[in-house]
This record gives structure tokens, C-alpha cells and sequence, in this order.
């Protein structure tokens, strides 16, 4: 029976992180993905490297993260598409100014300063082509996007050229524990054995944690998402609303994505989403409002992702309460993009050393237990 | 038949829909709404026909001889079609079909999602992408798109014109051409000499078919009025700003010949985008070389209560497509419970049986036209997706430096399929060159994963769908 040091289950962006940074630290990795790299939520989401507005748990993290966007070449040997633009959250009226005054006063306290209020002016200057009632908004100017299939591609790849073993378009069917190894068997039979197992399985990690004693209040959504036809140049940021959802950035081809949460249907058992026009038709409708150029761009495609969402929102990361040798990475609904390169990171710095200079106290699993006693 | 012109007159539901008022769709509408179904058929174009009967009724050619007589036998369907009860929208779109049976339909900028409990798929058949070097400059066309010019204006293009490819529908364009007194400059043929010998198995069939009185006369009448080059293994159109020659190699020769206008054809393959992105099954045919929903002797897809008939379920004919929109219409009858499942297998049988003849020929056919690989694959220098610009030779470099395994994950780096036409124009190309790139089959390397909506629908239009009652959950979106 084949053996490494890790197994990790789940090719998305953790996953594959976890991997590379493991195989940085020398860890003999195998990774089993039952499609491929980054087919769901890592592959096809927004692609927003975002600090901007993050829960203040995830603050300390999500900055860690933004040092290894700005150097991701470094990293995984490709620019992963990451533009630096800055994501900038629009105020509408006083009211909405004053939500991101309180917003940049909170984060201050906690000893941040990624986040500013800026006034009408410096909006203009930012976004231009925001609506005239638009009065100003918060920005995060470290802030930008990436493009998310090529950037799993890349932690892949830079992954197995370090020598992880990357298994992808098989399933693992059962974990069981003998002693101290984990053994999976794979939906072709084959049987892979490790000391150490990482959670990464995105929307499907629910049912590993539950195997192994933890179960957690976890739901499988399906966040939408739209992208027109090109049009000409009028936005460099990521563009959200302070009162409204949205999620609108313009890339360098001219097209433009259109999100913001909005969630069609999950079905993780047959890997498909379908989507709500109704919804989409609300998220067209906050775009025509704030996007006045926007009116006649015609939409080419829409889609969604099935991803994992935490009953509270935030991940879970850290080790198993239950199990030793058992690390989970999950959860991350609508935000892990930007967390993925650190994330990996902690992990293999967990697996390797048993702790980590990060807080990631508010992630353990644990919390759900204490919950339910 | 009752005429819809604006979505705010359709129902909220339907017994039956079916899309595309092709041969197909107007049988199996026709036979549905007989059968006492309520039933809606949704078309493009602004008067029935499809492709093959586009303009039937409509077009200024009156002289019967100029398009064939096959193309007035879509006078009958039509006729049958508008004494039907069904309801008819011409010129609206549907550009969304979900898997839980969910319409979205446009027209003049507004929009409306209906239900029906049936979905006839009559969405017919594409040109096969033909990429050659040089193949987007102006005067290069497809010999598709001149039919539509001659069918629905009465115009053939202007100047020095040569026709190239393979295929039946080449043949007949030619026909059509000739008829109307446009002379071709030549034709060049480019059906592989070896296909002749991999095709006379399946001869003794086709004798029995009827495609072949009709197709010999076809080849003959053309030869006879043009200048076939037949053998023709490369080709290249070649012009600054606009075609001015077109290069072809013959016997290992190179030869140039001046033109303004290339006429392109290998043979047509389903039109599979609504299938795929309403998540229906795809199968690859190693016969046709394409890609077709995954279907059951009704037509049943993998999804429940959608039926695909005609051409898009496989390449099969006009007057087939006619007799596959019969058998759907009392497969949908038959789901609706409005006829038993013995009276559907009665009616079906004596159409089953003229199906068959329509069978006979086909592998024969399929066979002698099979294009080459050379003519499947982007070369180096030539463009597989045209609306984003992107070459044989990018494609081959992903596959080999960036460990790119199928058309899915190509998207993101060189963004192939993901213009306007959705990978209409470019999926069979692109998972041809992946598959000859990775050493494998077109079948291991799979097709675009096509989204919703199937044609582009603009903001103004979505924004006019009415809110949902469930209260929207939202949230921050990083």
C-alpha cells in the first residue's frame, strides 16, 4: 500500500496550498481530488484577494495572506493574474458613510489600518462610473483580484514539481484508522496510507469531520455569479455596496463580473448548481442602480460554485478535537480565496510543529462541540 | 395556431414547450397539441422553418427548382403546423432551460420564466467548425451562412467564389448556387480518398436508402457545371484586410487560386449548447466525431422531462428530424398521460419504420465525409476560438507547461469558449487539439461545461424578472 507523510483530501485552493507548503517544509504529500484541481468553489468563484470588510477574526490572517498575494510569484512561480487594484466599498447615503466611519474606527481599535474612509471626491477619482447619489465609501487600497482557476493551477503545479503526488478524477470512498495511519480507500480500489490527514474537502468535508466523531453545522451553498460581454474600460477596483450585496469588477479584457452571494441551488451529491434568475435579476437590478453604464451590457454567462458554509461564517482550521493526526481546512464560503495561500501555509506549519504564531484559536472545530454541550 | 408576440402573454405553465420550429419541433408540436396538450413553440427566427425550411412561405425565390424540391416538403409541415392548436412565439429566445424544467424566454428586451412539464429540444444543428489559416478574414464565410443569404434574400455573394470542404450539404449549397446562376470559381473537395474505402462496406445499405438517387443526381449535376478539385489535403485563405486567394495543396502539390469569397463546409454537428448547460448527459459519437446528448429510443435525455429531437440529438436529416419530432411529440403525450404508453408504442411504430429507411444511408454518409484530423485540429498558427483570439499553438503550450487536461481548466488560462458564442464556434476544435496536444481521445478530454444563459441576455432584460418570494439570503462576497 502506497504511503507519504500527508494524505490530503480535497484539490481546491486549501487543499493544494496545504500541499505545496508541506512539500516546502519536505513532507512526502499525496493529494486525492475526485475531479480536478480547483473544479468547484476555488476554481470558479469571484476571484476577490480581499482584506476589505472581513470578520475580525479572519483580520489577522486574511493581512498574513495579502503579503503572499503581493509576492505570489515568488511563491508558486506565476503572477496567478493578481491585479492590485483595491477593492472599494460604496456609500450611498450619510447614513452608509457613517456605518464605514464606525467600520475603520472598529478596526483601529483592534490595531488595523487597512481600511479608510474616503469622501465623495476621492470616490470620483476611484469609480468614476458610480451612480451620482453614490456620497463616498471605504477602501482597502492592498486590496485587488486574481484569477481563481489559474491560481489553484498554479499552487497545483508548484506543488507536484515539488514532489506531492497529486491523484485527481477519483473519489476517496472510506477513511479508516489502523493504529496510528489513516487508510483511504479510493473509488478505484486503490488504497493510500498516511500519519497525517488534512480535512480539504470544501463542501464535502462535512461528511469527513462527521466520520470522525465531530460533527459540524455546515451547509453546501451555490453563490452565483454573472460576467457580460466586453466593455469599454471604466473600473480598476473591486467594486462592493456598504448596504446593498454586490460584488463587481471589471477585468482587463473589458468584461465584467457581477456577484455578490446571491445563491442558486447546491446539490454536491451529483456536483451541480442551478441557478435563480429571480436572484439574479435583484443583483441585476442593484448593478443598474449604482452602474448607470451598465444599463444595455448584455450578460454571456452565468454560473455558481458549491462551496461550504460555517453556521457562524467563519472556517474551520486547526486541528481535529477528536482524532490525532486529523487537521481540518474548511468552510470558508464566500471569503477563502484570498485566506488560501496562508491557510496552506498554517497548516503545514500545524502538521510539522504543532502550533502557529497566527490566531487560529477562533477556527477550531471545537467550537461547535462546546456549542451543542 | 395562436400567434404570441410579447411575453407577457405567455402562460406561467405549459403541458409541453419545444424550442426551435425546425422540421423536428413543428412534428412534434403539431402532434402534441392533437393529442389535446397545451403546448408553446419558441422560436428565433421570425417565421417556422428552421434552418433547412428557413424562409418556407417567406422568401422572395418562387422559381421551386432553384432550392430543391426536399426544401418545399416544408411547406406540408408548416401548413399542418399553423392549422395546430398550439401556441406559436416567433422571434423570442430562450436562453435559459434549467434541470428542474424552468424556461427563460426574451423578446423585445423583456423577459419571463414559465414552467412547462415537457421539453421538446428541436435546436438542431451547427456548421462544423472548419479552421483553417486565415480563416477569419473578410470574404471567408461559411457555406451555411450564404445558404441563409440565398434562402432568405434571394442574394448569392459577389465576385470570384470558391467553394470548399465536404460533405452532403456541400453539394447541395453547390446545387442551390449553381440553380440560381452563380457560377464557382472551383470546388474543392476535400473528402480523404481513404474514407471511399472505409465507406464501401456500408454501400450495400445505402443503395437502399433513399438519400441516393437523390445525392448521386446532386454530385453529378454539380460536376458537371463546376470545376471540382477533389483530393485537396491543406488549405489556407490568404489577403491583407480582406480574402484574396485561397492556397491548397492537391497531390503534395501547392496551388493558389484568386478569390473573394471562401465558402467553408465539413459537415454539420448537433447544436448541443442548451442540452449541456440544462445539465443533460453528453455521449461522444467516434462515428460523427462530435459530441450529442445522451438520449433513449423516445429521445429522453438524462434530465427528466426533457426530449431532444431532430438533428441536435445526432446528425440525421431533415425528413428524419420530422419523424423524431413525431416520436417526442408521443413520448411527451405519453408523460402527460393524455395517451397509455401502448397507444404510444403503436403510433410509434410505423414512424419507426420510415425512420429506419432514413437510416440506412447514414453510415455510409458518415463515413465518406468524416473530415480529416488536419481539418479538425487549429494549426500553430491558426485560431480555434475566434472570439477570443486564441491559436492552436497557445493551446498545445498550455497543454504541455501548465498540465491543462480538458477545455474546463483551459478557460481560465487562455479564456477559449468564453467570448459571446459560448464555445459554439470553437468546442469542438479546442478538444480536438487538447486530445491530439495530450495523445489521447476527444472523448477523454471532454467538452465545455456550457453555462446559462445559452444566449446572451442583457441586464435590462433580467432586471425585469420579478423578485422572488423566498426573502433573498445574501452575503459578503469575497
Amino acid at each position: 500500500m502506497p504511503g507519504s507523510d500527508v494524505l490530503i483530501v480535497g484539490g481546491g485552493l486549501h487543499g493544494c496550498s496545504a500541499a505545496l507548503h508541506l512539500a516546502m517544509r519536505g513532507a512526502s504529500v499525496t493529494l486525492v481530488e475526485k475531479d480536478y484541481s480547483g473544479r468547484h468553489a476555488s476554481g470558479v468563484n469571484a476571484g476577490g484577494v480581499r482584506s476589505l470588510g472581513r470578520h475580525l477574526a479572519e483580520v489577522p490572517l486574511s493581512l498574513a495572506s495579502m503579503e503572499l498575494w503581493h509576492r505570489i510569484g515568488d511563491l508558486v512561480d506565476d503572477d496567478c493574474g493578481f491585479e492590485n487594484h483595491g477593492q472599494v466599498k460604496l456609500a450611498e447615503s450619510e447614513a452608509d458613510l457613517e456605518k464605514c466611519r464606525a467600520r475603520a474606527e472598529e478596526l483601529r481599535q483592534a490595531g488595523f489600518d487597512h481600511e479608510e474612509v474616503i469622501d465623495e471626491d476621492e470616490l470620483r477619482e476611484l469609480v468614476p462610473a458610480a451612480a451620482p447619489h453614490v456620497v463616498g465609501g471605504l477602501v482597502s487600497r492592498g486590496d485587488g483580484a486574481a484569477l481563481p482557476f489559474r491560481t489553484v493551477q498554479a499552487f497545483r503545479n508548484k506543488a507536484e514539481r515539488l514532489g506531492a503526488q497529486i491523484v485527481e478524477g477519483v473519489a476517496v470512498e472510506q477513511i479508516r484508522r489502523q493504529g496510528r495511519i489513516f487508510v483511504a480507500r479510493l473509488s478505484d480500489g486503490r488504497e493510500f496510507m498516511a500519519p497525517v490527514l488534512i480535512n480539504a474537502a470544501g463542501a464535502w468535508a462535512g461528511r469527513i469531520a462527521r466520520d470522525f466523531g465531530e460533527p459540524v453545522p455546515m451547509e453546501a451553498v451555490a453563490p452565483m455569479l454573472m460576467i457580460t460581454e466586453r466593455r469599454p474600460a471604466f473600473l480598476r477596483p473591486v467594486v462592493g455596496a456598504t448596504s446593498r450585496t454586490l460584488s463587481f469588477k471589471q477585468f482587463a479584457n473589458g468584461t465584467v463580473l457581477i456577484g455578490g452571494g446571491y445563491l442558486g441551488r447546491a446539490d454536491p451529491d451529483s456536483n451541480r448548481t442551478i441557478l435563480d434568475y429571480a436572484k439574479l435579476g435583484a443583483n441585476a437590478r442593484t448593478v443598474r442602480e449604482l452602474f448607470p453604464v451598465m444599463r444595455d451590457a448584455r450578460v454571456v454567462r452565468a454560473w455558481a460554485g458549491i462551496e461550504a458554509r460555517m453556521a457562524d461564517g467563519i472556517p474551520v482550521l486547526g486541528p481535529s478535537a477528536t482524532e490525532d493526526g486529523l487537521f481540518h481546512s474548511f468552510g470558508y464560503s464566500l471569503h477563502g480565496f484570498q485566506l488560501g495561500p496562508i491557510c496552506g501555509a498554517i497548516i503545514a506549519e500545524l502538521v510539522s510543529t504543532g502550533r502557529t504564531n497566527l490566531p487560529v484559536e477562533p477556527f477550531a472545530i471545537g467550537r461547535f462541540a462546546r456549542h451543542a454541550a | 395556431m395562436t400567434p404570441i408576440a410579447h411575453v407577457d402573454q405567455l402562460a406561467k405553465t405549459y403541458d409541453l414547450v419545444v424550442i426551435g420550429a425546425g422540421p423536428a419541433g413543428m412534428a412534434a408540436a403539431t402532434l402534441a397539441a392533437a393529442g389535446g396538450a397545451s403546448v408553446l413553440l419558441v422560436d428565433e427566427n421570425p417565421a417556422p422553418g428552421g434552418q433547412i425550411y428557413r424562409g418556407i412561405g417567406a422568401t422572395p425565390l418562387k422559381r421551386r427548382a432553384l432550392l430543391g424540391e426536399d426544401y418545399w416538403k416544408g411547406e406540408e409541415l408548416t401548413n399542418a403546423f399553423a392549422a395546430s392548436g398550439a401556441s406559436y412565439f416567433p422571434g423570442a429566445t430562450v436562453w435559459q432551460l434549467a434541470p428542474d424544467v424552468e424556461l427563460g424566454i426574451s423578446s423585445g428586451g423583456r423577459t419571463a420564466m414559465i414552467r412547462a412539464e415537457q421539453v421538446v429540444m428541436a435546436t438542431g444543428a451547427l456548421e462544423r467548425p472548419f479552421p483553417i489559416k486565415g480563416w477569419t478574414l473578410p470574404g471567408v464565410m461559411t457555406a451555411g451562412a450564404a445558404q441563409i443569404l440565398l434562402k432568405t434574400s434571394g442574394v448569392t455573394v459577389d465576385g470570384k467564389v470558391v467553394l470548399a470542404g465536404s460533405g452532403p450539404l456541400l453539394w447541395l449549397i453547390a446545387a442551390q448556387y449553381l440553380e440560381s446562376g452563380k457560377h464557382f470559381d472551383a470546388i474543392l473537395d476535400t473528402t480523404p480518398r481513404a474514407n471511399w474505402s472505409a465507406a464501401i462496406g456500408q454501400l450495400p445499405r445505402f443503395l437502399a436508402s433513399p438519400y441516393l438517387a437523390k445525392g448521386l443526381k446532386l454530385v453529378a449535376k454539380v460536376r458537371r457545371r463546376a470545376r471540382v478539385i477533389s483530393g485537396v489535403t491543406a488549405l489556407e485563405a490568404q489577403g491583407e484586410g480582406h480574402l484574396a486567394c485561397v492556397r491548397y495543396t492537391k497531390g503534395g502539390k501547392v496551388h493558389e487560386i484568386e478569390a473573394d469569397h471562401l465558402l467553408l463546409h465539413q459537415g454539420v454537428v448537433p447544436n448541443i449548447n442548451m442540452a449541456s448547460a440544462s445539465g443533460c448527459e453528453l455521449e461522444y459519437d467516434p462515428l460523427q466525431l462530435t459530441w450529442r446528448p445522451k438520449l433513449d429510443e423516445w429521445g429522453r435525455t438524462s434530465v427528466e422531462g426533457i426530449t431532444v429531437a431532430g438533428d441536435g440529438g445526432g446528425i440525421a436529416g431533415a425528413e428524419a428530424a420530422a419523424e423524431r419530432g413525431r416520436i417526442a411529440g408521443l413520448a411527451a403525450l405519453a408523460a402527460l398521460r393524455r395517451i397509455s404508453s401502448e397507444e404510444r408504442d403503436r403510433r410509434a411504430a410505423p414512424i419507426r419504420a420510415v425512420l429506419g429507411r432514413y437510416d440506412r444511408g447514414r453510415a455510409f454518409l458518415d463515413r465518406l465525409y468524416q473530415p480529416t484530423q488536419q481539418f479538425r485540429v487549429a494549426g500553430d498558427d491558426t485560431l480555434a476560438c475566434r472570439c477570443e483570439e486564441v491559436t492552436g499553438g497557445q493551446i498545445r503550450n498550455a497543454v504541455k507547461t501548465l498540465n491543462i487536461a480538458g477545455p474546463n481548466q483551459l478557460k481560465s488560462f487562455l479564456r477559449c469558449g468564453m467570448g459571446p458564442c459560448q464555445g459554439r464556434l470553437c468546442g469542438l476544435t479546442v478538444s480536438e487539439t487538447i486530445a491530439e496536444a495530450r495523445g489521447t481521445s476527444v472523448e477523454a478530454v471532454g467538452y465545455y461545461r456550457l453555462r446559462a444563459p445559452v444566449k446572451p441576455i442583457t441586464l435590462a432584460e433580467l432586471a425585469t424578472l420579478d423578485m422572488s418570494e423566498t426573502e433573498i439570503k445574501t452575503v459578503a462576497r469575497g
